[in-house]
Order: structure tokens, then C-alpha cells, then sequence
């Protein structure tokens, strides 16, 4: 089933982490086995935030394979040494967890080439790479994740999110949502639903020389947006082409750097509601989610079949 | 068994579907008493007037409380600070005035047999699923698979509604203000829909029987549905409704696009399971 929500300030920052963890906790029950956020904070001026793991969260539900957790401290060094051998300048780091940490780093060349370098290493997956996206995923419902991920007071403009009942491949972090559209800073996906095309698309961007790390179809969302981004084409024009190419039943939710958009898919079989107002838009896949953050009584909406929306922060 | 010919609801066009097929019509005779017993519906004073408030309830919790209040014989129970929760009111199958102040989240309203229910807000989707009588007012929008499956009663938003309205309604009247979405009427089979705004794509595909009347402009009609000639009784039939669904839109009866089935992918009912095997 899984449940998706997105909050977006017009010109202003708030609190969006705690936000974005009471609309994900109100949707559990339509995803227990894992939370993402994709928050999009104050940034480090010119400097990219790093987010990365080197294994997975192995407690009891994980489908993920045991490892000895000595592995990590080992793999940790192995991507500091690769950092560096690229010519970034790590001026920050913090490990959240044995096996997920955040760096502050500096680099002037290809993004591309950076994350190849960091993924180079054994089990180890960017979750974002950004001036200011930071993207948290782990098992457990959003409490437990923004507790663990210190999430609940995170400053931004804007966030998206997800909590995800697996269907479609095992419950990971790997396989947990958001998604980064690899290679691009700043560009995340969250969905709703299943695309029956995935394979043919999959394959055919994997043959232009795009990435996938997970089997879930919903990151072919992510990287299509990529690919047609990386064409030149603006986010919007490469949503609409999206209902076009991607067969299924779907509702996905998009952010960037300071813009935040929705596409449903033309038979409209998944759900999302609407509030929207010159301060803020915040949508979810059930009304409650909004309600969470905004009591008061509001007028919402359910946008229509093939609909595509984008606000800017 | 009765006819549906020469009565009351005949004359006013509530019955003007061609049935030419089998069908079971079964009207119950009132001097039968034991076909009006339903469990767990309860004799109410609709001057016995009452508040729940739902802010720190579970929705299990908020329908026990409405059928506890029913069985005391209140008629007219007010839900405060429904806070869009899921399945509030679902399941009542007496006469109740039931006042919801504030909006639902999904299946509100769903499988009722008599309430009368004023939303103020807004509701998620299949409100109403089910419903065999009674009245529901929605002021504000409605999410996607509004009505869908009733068999009777009145149904109303104000606003617009989602996609698939009235799928595999069976009776009644669902009545819109606004919009509505794709697949509005998706395999209808009886009863009648208004829609005041524009309609999406696929409006009536595989409709069985029914009616439905559009304000605005269609996207485009869904297989066998095909357009029918407005007639007098058709617009008499429309003012006398909108008038009970407190609609007071002006509306130009005579522009509005009547939409009923073809009747090419109608033969299911005319074969016997025997024809149907062999047809398969």
C-alpha cells in the first residue's frame, strides 16, 4: 500500500522534519516495515552534504544478510580514502549509526565521478548527495527513525517522505524510499504504487549508462527523472513525460533543491490529498497526514487523473 | 414481487431504465414486520440531541459511543473535531440525524440504511459505500469512489468529487456541485448521477443501466456509454432533486448532456449460468 506525504514552505523555514515525522507516523498503518525522509535544509553554503551507508540495519523484520559489524569501521575508511584520492575535503563527519553516516565535504569536479568513487566500496550506497537535501531511510516506523536520525528538529523549507509496506522486494534500507536521482544534487522521489513497465525501462536506461542500485520499481521513477533531467529537460516537462512512459498505477511526489512536485497517473488508482495556500502546501496520501500538522479545519482537495503540479519554496 | 410499472415513482421518471432483461425486484408488504427487523438498529427521539467529541477517540471507539447513544434513544448525535479519521459513522441502519462537524478520512458514512448525515468538511474516499437509505450531505470536496456500490438514497457534495464515482452503484442519487473525475459511473447498473462541473475521462464505461446527467464538459464517454435526448421529465426530475440537495447553483437544465447505456455489453443478465459457461 505505502503512504506518501510532502510539506512545502513558500518563502520561509520551519521545522520541517518534525513536520514531515508526525504526517509519516500518522500514515504507518499503511506502511510499517520502513521510513524515508528526503528534508531539504539550510544547507552548508557552497560546501555538499553526504549521506551514505556501508551495510545495512540487520534487526529482526530486515530481509538484509547478517554481516559482522567490524566490516563497517573497515568500509568507513575505505570511502574516507576515496574521498580523498578524488580531491574532496571532508569538513565534517558524524556517524549516525554503525553503519550510516553524514559528511560535510567540499568538491569542485563531477558529481558522477564522485559517487562512482564512494560506491566503489563494498556495500556502500549514497542515500543523497546534496547542497541542501539530506535523505534518512531506515526500517522502523517514522518515530523510531527520526529518533534514531535526531530528524525531529531538522530546519527547512521543504521535505518529502515515505513509509513503505514491501511488495515488490525486501525489506531494507536498500529498498526503502526515498530515492536520489542519481547524479543530480538535491533531486529526490518518493512513490505510491507499482509500474508494470519497470524491466523495459530499466533496461533501456541502464543501456544509456544510468544506475540502479535496488529492484524496486519505484526507483526507475527517480531514475527516469534523472535521465531526462540530465537531457536538459526542465523537472516539469520531465514528470508529464513520465505519465507517458511509465505504465501502472502510480502517485509519486518529486523534490529539489527548491521546488516540489506531484504526478498522478491517468486512472487516478492511487490516492492524494491536497491542501494548498499562498504559505504552504502540504499533501499526503491520506487526509489525516495534513491534519496531523494542521488541526484546524482546511479546504483540501484530491487532484485528478494525469494531473502534474510543482511549487516553488 | 411487484411490478415498478404504474406506481407514484414511475410518473415522475425514477424508473424509466428499459429492463429488458431478468432482474428480482423484491418490495417488502409492511404488515410483515419481520422483514423490517434489522440487528443493532435502534428505535430513536430526533429531539434527543447530543455531542461527541472525537479529538482523542479512535474511530472503533467513536462508533461504539454513536450506537450506545442510539440505544439511549438519541436522534441527533453531533461528531466534533472528526480530525479525518477513517470509518466514523459506518454501519447505522435506523433514522438518525447525524451532524459531522469537521471532515473524514476514508469509507465515512459506509453501509447505512436511514441516517441523515450533514458533513461540513470534506471526505476522503468511498464515502457512502453501500448505502441503502437515507441522506448524505457533503458541503465541501469528496475524494475518489464517491458512492460507490449504493443501492439507494441520496447521496450529495457540493464540491467536486474524484475519480471513479457511483463505480457499481446499484440505486439512489449521487448528486455533485463541482467536478468530477475519471470513470464517473464505471460499471453503474442502476439509479441516477448529476453532475453540475466537468466530468474526466471514461464517464460511464460499461454502464449497465442507469442515467447520468452532466452541467459541464465531458472529457470523453467510456465504452458503451452514448449520449440520450434530455427529456421534459428528465428536467422536471432535476429541478425537484436539486431543490433537496440544497443546491443553488443556476443551472440550464435543458443544456445538460444525458448519458446512458448503450446496451452492447448488456447481455449478462439474459443468460442463463449454463449460456454463460458456454459463452466463456
Amino acid at each position: 500500500m505505502c503512504g506518501i506525504a510532502g510539506i512545502i514552505h513558500r518563502g520561509k523555514s520551519n521545522n520541517v522534519g518534525g513536520e514531515m515525522q508526525k504526517m509519516l507516523q500518522s500514515l504507518k498503518h499503511r506502511g510499517p516495515d520502513s521510513t524515508g525522509y528526503a528534508l531539504y535544509g539550510e544547507g552548508e553554503s557552497n560546501n555538499y552534504i553526504l549521506r551514505f551507508k556501508v551495510g545495512e540495519n540487520v534487526k529482526e523484520g530486515t530481509t538484509a544478510v547478517k554481516e559482522d559489524p567490524a566490516v563497517y569501521a573497515t568500509r568507513r575508511k575505505e570511502v574516507d580514502k576515496n574521498i580523498s584520492e578524488i580531491g574532496a575535503t571532508i569538513h565534517a563527519d558524524e556517524k549516525i549509526t554503525d553503519y550510516s553516516f553524514r559528511y560535510v565535504i567540499s568538491y569542485d569536479g563531477d558529481l558522477l565521478d564522485l559517487a562512482k568513487k564512494i560506491e566503489s566500496v563494498e556495500e556502500t550506497e549514497i542515500q543523497s548527495l546534496g547542497k541542501s537535501l539530506e535523505l534518512i531511510k531506515d526500517i522502523g516506523d517514522a518515530s523510531v527513525v527520526a529518533d534514531q536520525y535526531s530528524l525531529n528538529k531538522f530546519p527547512g523549507t521543504h521535505g518529502i517522505g515515505h513509509t513503505r509496506m514491501a511488495t515488490e522486494s525486501g525489506v531494507d534500507i536498500r529498498s526503502a524510499h526515498p530515492y536520489w536521482a542519481y547524479p543530480f544534487s538535491d533531486v529526490s522521489v518518493v512513490h505510491n504504487g507499482q509500474l508494470t513497465n519497470y524491466w523495459n525501462n530499466r533496461r533501456a536506461l541502464e543501456a544509456k549508462g544510468m544506475r540502479f542500485l535496488s529492484s524496486c520499481d519505484s526507483e526507475l521513477i527517480a531514475v527516469y527523472l534523472a535521465d531526462k533531467i540530465r537531457e536538459g529537460m526542465e523537472l516539469e516537462e520531465a514528470m508529464r513525460g513520465s505519465l507517458e512512459h511509465l505504465d501502472g498505477v502510480f502517485t509519486y511526489l518529486v523534490a529539489t533543491k527548491d521546488k516540489l512536485g506531484m504526478a498522478k497517473d491517468t486512472m487516478a488508482a492511487k490516492p492524494m490529498v491536497l491542501y494548498e495556500s499562498d504559505d504552504l502546501v502540504a499533501l499526503a496520501s491520506e487526509e489525516v497526514a495534513i491534519r496531523s500538522v494542521m488541526p484546524t479545519e482546511i479546504d483540501t482537495y484530491d487532484p485528478y487523473e494525469g494531473e502534474v503540479k510543482v511549487w516553488q519554496a | 414481487m411487484a411490478s415498478i410499472k404504474g406506481n407514484k415513482s414511475s410518473e415522475m421518471g425514477l424508473h424509466e431504465e428499459v429492463l429488458t432483461g431478468r432482474t428480482q425486484q423484491v418490495f417488502f408488504n409492511p404488515e410483515e414486520s419481520e422483514n423490517f427487523f434489522y440487528h443493532d438498529a435502534y428505535d430513536v427521539d430526533f429531539n434527543k440531541r447530543t455531542e461527541i467529541d472525537a479529538s482523542n477517540i479512535e474511530c472503533l471507539d467513536i462508533n461504539r459511543k454513536i450506537r450506545e447513544l442510539m440505544a439511549e434513544g438519541y436522534g441527533t448525535i453531533v461528531i466534533k473535531n472528526p480530525g479525518s479519521k477513517h470509518s466514523i459513522g459506518v454501519g447505522i441502519l435506523n433514522k438518525l440525524n447525524l451532524i459531522i462537524e469537521g471532515s473524514l478520512g476514508y469509507f465515512g458514512i459506509g453501509s447505512t440504511d436511514g441516517p441523515n448525515v450533514r458533513i461540513s468538511g470534506r471526505v476522503g474516499w468511498s464515502c457512502a459505500e453501500n448505502m441503502m437509505a437515507g441522506k448524505v450531505v457533503v458541503e465541501k470536496n469528496a475524494g475518489s469512489c464517491f458512492g460507490a456500490a449504493i443501492r439507494g438514497g441520496d447521496l450529495i457534495c457540493k464540491g467536486s468529487v474524484g475519480a471513479r464515482s457511483g463505480i457499481d452503484m446499484k440505486g439512489g442519487t449521487i448528486i455533485v456541485g463541482g467536478d468530477a473525475g475519471a470513470f464517473t459511473g464505471f460499471m453503474m447498473q442502476r439509479g441516477r448521477i448529476v453532475i453540475l462541473g466537468d466530468v474526466g475521462p471514461n464517464l460511464g464505461d460499461s454502464l449497465y443501466d442507469g442515467t447520468i446527467f452532466v452541467g459541464g464538459n465531458i472529457k470523453s464517454l467510456g465504452a458503451d456509454a452514448v449520449e440520450s435526448e434530455m427529456t421534459e421529465l428528465d428536467v422536471s426530475w432535476l429541478k425537484r432533486k436539486l431543490k433537496v440537495a440544497e443546491i443553488d447553483k443556476k443551472v440550464d437544465f435543458k443544456k445538460m448532456t444525458k448519458i446512458v447505456s448503450g446496451k452492447k455489453l448488456w447481455n449478462y443478465d439474459n443468460l442463463e449460468p449454463s449460456e454463460r459457461k458456454g459463452a466463456i
